[in-house]
């Protein structure tokens, strides 16, 4: 992003970059850089707290308005991650004893996405390259990955960490309709990774793929780091 | 896994370095048109999804709000951006400082790149630059740059 920072001011056009890793952002030294203690994914810090924002905004604006060369500052509040807390969200009960429990549990909670979704859009969800249709199908492909079955072989519906995303979106989005506040960051990708049959599906099929020398570029992106 | 393990993991990373750093003096705030240009690879439905390695970027209509999170990374949290745009693509907040007089306007047309590039020549020499007179015949002034 700092690249584009200095494009464009070469361009003419003043700029100021937020970011939150200050080592990146001290590095690349944008022209104007705002270091901001925000968990990754949320630049502006609170989402749903429009005067939160707004004090983020009040800083960088101050920053073009009053920096004369070339400077990087820190914003004044930090956003720490416990690295430990994960969403609370009641899962459906078994509902066709025939399917994996993934699958099931998948279809159990299309009512819950299609709430979110009515609720707040389908904007970090599905459809990069799966429907909500056949978020269950692409969940049976790394099932039959994780039960030894070559990745090519299991009928996984695109790019496996593409495919992936799509299935921690439908379940993240999910469950923005089972919690009655708005989830701190990583609160709800734990839950997905951690307390759902699904999460421990795409884990295993990681494994999986790891231990069967596959290409580590196809294998490791399909959860966080640090997994 | 936590935020800092994942922040831990980039800090390693190798960054463009610039010999001289360019620096632009706005006119008053009050007089400038602000975009905000983000990294986060957001795109309309009706829009090309963003490739893995795309360098491209596409043009995003600041009258709506159906911005799809196209970014490839599973190292972010995306339930903020799912729940509120605004905590990646501030747009309604800009409006509310235009309406202030805080800012002069608030661009009609806004810009996404992909982040976490690791071959960045065409963003410097290409599209990057394309990117910048886009904005500029737009009038635009000011731009705010947002990770995610």
């Amino acid at each position: 992003m700092s690249v584009l920072a200095h494009v464009f001011e070469a361009a003419g056009l003043a700029t100021v970059a937020l970011g939150s890793v200050r080592s990146q952002i001290e590095r690349t030294a944008p022209p104007r850089g705002l270091f901001c203690d925000f968990p990754l994914g949320r630049p502006l810090g609170k989402p749903g707290d429009p005067e939160f924002q707004h004090r983020v905004l009040a800083h960088a604006f101050d920053m073009v308005e009053h920096a004369t060369h070339p400077t990087v500052e820190t914003f004044a509040d930090s956003i720490a991650d416990d690295g430990e807390s994960a969403t609370s969200c009641p899962l459906p009960p078994r509902h066709d004893a025939s399917l994996p429990p993934a699958v099931d549990e998948a279809q159990g909670l299309r009512p819950a996405f299609d709430r979110a979704v009515k609720a707040h859009g389908d904007t970090a969800g599905t459809g990069r390259c799966v429907a909500p249709d056949d978020i269950p199908a692409a969940i049976a492909a790394f099932g039959r990955v994780a039960d030894g079955v070559p990745w090519k072989q299991a009928g996984i519906p695109g790019i496996p960490a593409r495919v992936a995303q799509d299935i921690r979106g439908y379940y993240e989005t999910a469950a923005l309709a089972l919690i009655a506040h708005t989830p701190a960051a990583w609160e709800t990708t734990r839950w997905f990774l951690h307390h759902t049959e699904a999460g421990k599906v795409i884990k295993a099929a990681r494994a999986a793929m790891e231990a069967a020398d596959e290409k580590r570029a196809l294998w490791f992106y399909l959860v966080p780091s640090g997994i | 896994m936590a935020d800092h393990d994942v922040k831990a993991m980039t800090a390693d990373i190798e960054c463009p370095v610039f010999d001289t750093t360019a620096f632009t003096i706005a006119k008053p705030l009050s007089e400038c048109t602000v975009a905000v240009v983000t990294t986060a690879s957001l795109h309309h439905r009706d829009q090309a999804d963003f490739s893995a390695g795309d360098t491209s970027f596409r043009v995003l209509d600041g009258s709506r709000r159906d911005f799809v999170l196209g970014h490839w990374s599973p190292n972010f949290d995306a339930s903020g951006y799912a729940i509120d745009v605004n905590v990646v693509l501030p747009l309604d907040r800009l409006d509310e400082l235009a309406a202030s007089g805080r800012i002069g306007a608030v661009a009609n047309r806004h810009v996404s790149f992909a982040g976490n590039q690791f071959e960045l020549s065409t963003v410097r020499l290409d599209s990057g630059p394309q990117a910048a007179q886009l904005l500029l015949a737009d009038g635009v002034d000011v731009v705010l740059l947002t990770p995610v």
